[in-house]
């Protein structure tokens, strides 16, 4: 997992200097970029989707997918039981199965990144949500100081809210600019880096050129991550909408040399539906995308769905809920 | 070799083929019945694995006079029947063909050689949907705009291809029995299976006997077909060598005949266009059905400041192309049709290797039996080039550029063909000026091979003439109608 941004820009990035240099070179890089046609990205979305995984495909894809959990609680009622739980089931998701895989992390408000951490130590990743999540209201101070406190309080991994409504107003520069800086405050002590992931909230961008222009704009800044939605927007993650940022990464890999990985998260409940991602993920962007460390599913109730597919299909019969613990 | 960690491996996932129940032979479906054939046989195979899956009998004359002439008594009551009763059948043969769905798209699989993907997702759905629309129609033809009390023509000979044998062949009965016609429909020769099925469909649906009558054979049936002196309408979809062999059989005559043919369809992509879906287009234009389709984007004009890019991207996607077994729900590209048709295909790329251009494939792995043709581009394409000019009827897309708008449309309208064309822009005035530009029948824009029964289909030039679907494709089965 890499935990450490480069304290220097990717010398594939330093060609792109001359776009972020100001306000006027960014927008006209973002609006030159091709075009979305949303009525053929959709369609192809959907073609991907009657992709048929069975047998030791689906089982492959089970376990990978578990392991791509960024297994995620962001309630106000979340408490230090709550949290300290979900660590628990983090660690072994299956505690009648050795053999199944943790997840990813867990991902938590940052007040609460130290329960979990006592839970999961290192052997788990935690993130924290930060930047007046999940509005990103609030000023850029606060901001910076709420990342911070994440990554004091010993957060692996920082998921940042941009502010859409300067993105909206077409201020690209002020949310680059915010990017970097949120960036900047994830360094620790000893050089290396919380490691990032910016969340656009693609339903309040509509737009899938929105979604394209707000993918470069992220990457350009030096995020590690993209990821969809907070989860409390309607619609968050959808597979046209993650097809879109999967292109981005793809191609902005094949223009600076960085690869850069992507979360969708909130709407994802079932297997069937991660099964669709996965299969996305490796026709879209490709095989290196299909790790951990360049896919996530941020998703609560996920877990246990892939959980009873991972046993109906070891043992042949379904068990009931009751046989799957509670987050 | 040892397996990477993170590679996806699909499973095989088949679809059963225990849903269809093949005969071991078949006779013809001839006034309501199936009856031997006064004439000998032949064999249909699955162009999959080359097995033979049955025994098909080849109409005589006399059996093609036969089926005429249960077709001409029975015109006498369907004409009459009410187009309310009429539309009864034909709603009623719908929901049947959605109902046995599956079995159709197996069967249509097994014996054409297309993924089961396109059978039951494309091919099923849309024969279902032209039935529902013309049953809609056959009620209220007089108000169609094609006369005040339009009538029938009386027997349609139908001969119909390959390449979609149930579409095709509800392409050609759907408006024709709405209309108040009765058929004598022949499929090809290498597919006739769901069109023998579909027979069993209209004895299920109790449609009068003598109404749809199903004849198989080869070039000699469907020349007894045209050339009988008590069809009164000819409709032909297939080559365009065929065509006007049609086309100088019926002259001189009464009959009415509408033609659709080859094409050389130009799939035009602009600079500023949405280059992933225009991607996606370029691919469904060219390797939908093995590229076994009469307006296929066979030709893909893109202009030249982004043809790298966009053939970087083109490559690309046709490496996750997946060919094979056609029944596999994740197979995209099946089996060629025949072994003739793939000597075509080799025939013609063999002149494109001859000619200079640069032919481009993706790895992949073919099966041993049965025919199969790797997707393929050919870049440095010319209009000189003959691989530019001819219909190649699969996979294989020839790649030309252009500089400015109307030096795209100059080669698009330089062939003798003109049924289709694709044109990708993110500029709507553009693609209007561009739909007023090309001489082709159909122009999609910002998509590819989109068919709705709503819209008419047809060609210019060497392309055919006459329409189908839509109301436009009413006329073709009226008398004096025109639009």
């Amino acid at each position: 997992m890499p935990t450490t941004a480069p304290t220097d820009p990717h010398p594939g990035l330093a060609a792109y200097s001359e776009v972020t240099a100001s306000e006027a070179s960014l927008r006209r890089f973002l609006h030159g970029l091709p075009g979305v046609d949303q009525v053929g990205a959709e369609a192809r979305a959907a073609g991907l989707g009657t992709r048929s995984i069975k047998t030791t495909a689906k089982a492959w894809a089970i376990d990978l997918a578990i392991r791509m959990v960024d297994l995620t609680t962001l309630e106000g009622q979340d408490t230090p039981g709550k949290v300290r739980a979900l660590g628990a089931k983090a660690l072994h998701p299956d505690p009648a199965d050795p053999s199944c895989p943790s997840t990813a992390a867990v991902c938590v408000y940052g007040d609460l990144v130290g329960e979990v951490k006592a839970i999961v130590g290192d052997r788990v990743n935690v993130a924290a949500v930060a930047t007046a999540f999940p509005s990103g209201r609030a000023s850029m101070a606060i901001k910076l100081a709420d990342t911070r406190d994440a990554v004091a309080a010993g957060a692996d991994e920082i998921d940042m809210v941009i502010d859409r409504g300067a993105f909206l107003a077409g201020h690209y520069l002020q949310v680059f600019e915010e990017i970097v800086a949120v960036r900047e405050a994830c360094a620790r002590p000893d050089g290396t880096h919380a490691h990032l992931k910016v969340i656009f909230e693609t339903g309040e961008l509509q737009t899938y050129d929105n979604v394209r222009r707000a993918s470069w704009l992220a990457m350009l800044a030096g995020t590690d991550f993209i990821k969809t939605s907070t989860g409390k927007v309607q619609p968050a993650a959808t597979l046209p909408v993650t097809l879109v940022m999967l292109e981005a990464v793809r191609d902005f890999r094949e223009a600076t040399g960085v690869q850069i990985g992507v979360k969708p998260a909130g709407g994802i409940k079932t297997t069937k539906d991660a099964i669709k991602y996965l299969v996305m993920v490796n026709e879209i962007a490709g095989e290196d995308w299909l790790d951990p460390d360049w896919f996530r599913f941020g998703a609560s109730t996920l877990l246990n769905d892939l959980l009873m597919q991972r046993t109906k299909l070891t043992t042949g019969r379904y068990s009931g809920p009751d046989y799957f613990t509670l987050d | 070799m040892p397996k990477k960690s993170n590679t996806f491996e699909y499973a095989p996932a088949p679809e059963s083929r225990s849903i269809v129940d093949i005969k071991a032979s078949y006779g013809l479906f001839i006034d309501g019945e199936f009856v031997d054939g006064r004439g000998s046989s032949f064999k249909t195979i699955n162009p999959a694995t080359e097995e033979t899956l049955a025994e098909i009998a080849e109409a005589s004359d006399a059996d093609v006079d036969l089926a005429v002439k249960a077709a001409r008594r029975a015109f006498r009551g369907w004409s009459r029947m009410s187009g309310k009763e009429r539309a009864k059948y034909l709603f009623r043969i719908a929901r049947i063909i959605q109902e046995r769905g599956r079995e159709l798209a197996v069967l249509e699989s097994i014996d054409n050689g297309k993924p089961i993907k396109e059978s039951r997702d494309v091919d099923v759905p849309i024969v279902a949907a032209h039935f529902f629309y013309y049953a809609g129609w056959a009620d209220k033809l007089e108000h169609a705009g094609l006369g005040a009390n339009p009538q029938p023509l009386g027997v349609a000979g139908q001969v119909i291809p390959w390449n979609f044998p149930l579409l095709m062949l509800a392409w050609k009965i759907a408006p024709a029995l709405a209309c108040g016609n009765t058929v004598v429909l022949k499929p090809a020769e290498t597919t006739p299976l769901t069109a023998l099925l579909f027979a069993e469909i209209c004895q299920q649906a109790d449609l009068p006997p003598g109404v749809v009558n199903i004849v198989t054979g080869a070039g000699s049936t469907g020349q007894a077909i045209v050339s009988h002196p008590d069809v009164d309408k000819v409709a032909f979809t297939g080559s365009t060598d065929v065509g006007k062999a049609i086309a100088r059989a019926v002259a001189g005559t009464d009959k009415k005949v509408t033609l659709e043919l080859g094409g050389k369809a130009a799939n035009i992509v602009f600079d500023d266009a949405a280059i992933d879906q225009a991607v996606e287009g370029i691919v469904n234009g060219i390797f939908f059905n093995q590229g076994h389709v009469c307006c296929a984007g066979s030709r893909l004009l893109v202009q030249e400041s982004i043809a790298d890019e966009l053939l970087t991207k083109l490559k690309r996607r046709m490496g996750t192309l997946r060919v094979g077994d056609p029944l596999d729900k994740n197979t995209d590209i099946g089996a060629i049709n025949s072994a003739e048709q793939l000597a075509r295909i080799r025939e013609l790329t063999g002149i494109g290797d001859a000619e200079g251009a640069d032919r481009w494939s993706p790895a992949c792995d073919l099966p041993s039996a049965g025919f199969w043709f790797a997707p393929t581009i050919f870049t440095g394409v010319t209009q000189a080039h003959r691989i530019a000019r001819e219909e190649i009827f699969g996979p294989v897309l020839s790649v030309l550029t252009f500089r400015t708008p109307a030096e795209a449309v100059e080669k698009a309208n330089n062939t003798p063909y003109g049924l289709s064309a694709g044109v990708w822009t993110e500029k709507g005035s553009r693609i209007l000026h561009m739909a007023s530009e090309l001489r082709a029948g159909v122009v999609w824009a910002n998509t590819f091979n989109k068919f709705d029964p709503a819209s008419p289909f047809g060609g210019y030039k060497e392309s055919g003439y006459g329409r189908e679907g839509g109301r436009q494709g009413l006329a073709a089965y009226l008398k004096g109608a025109s639009l």
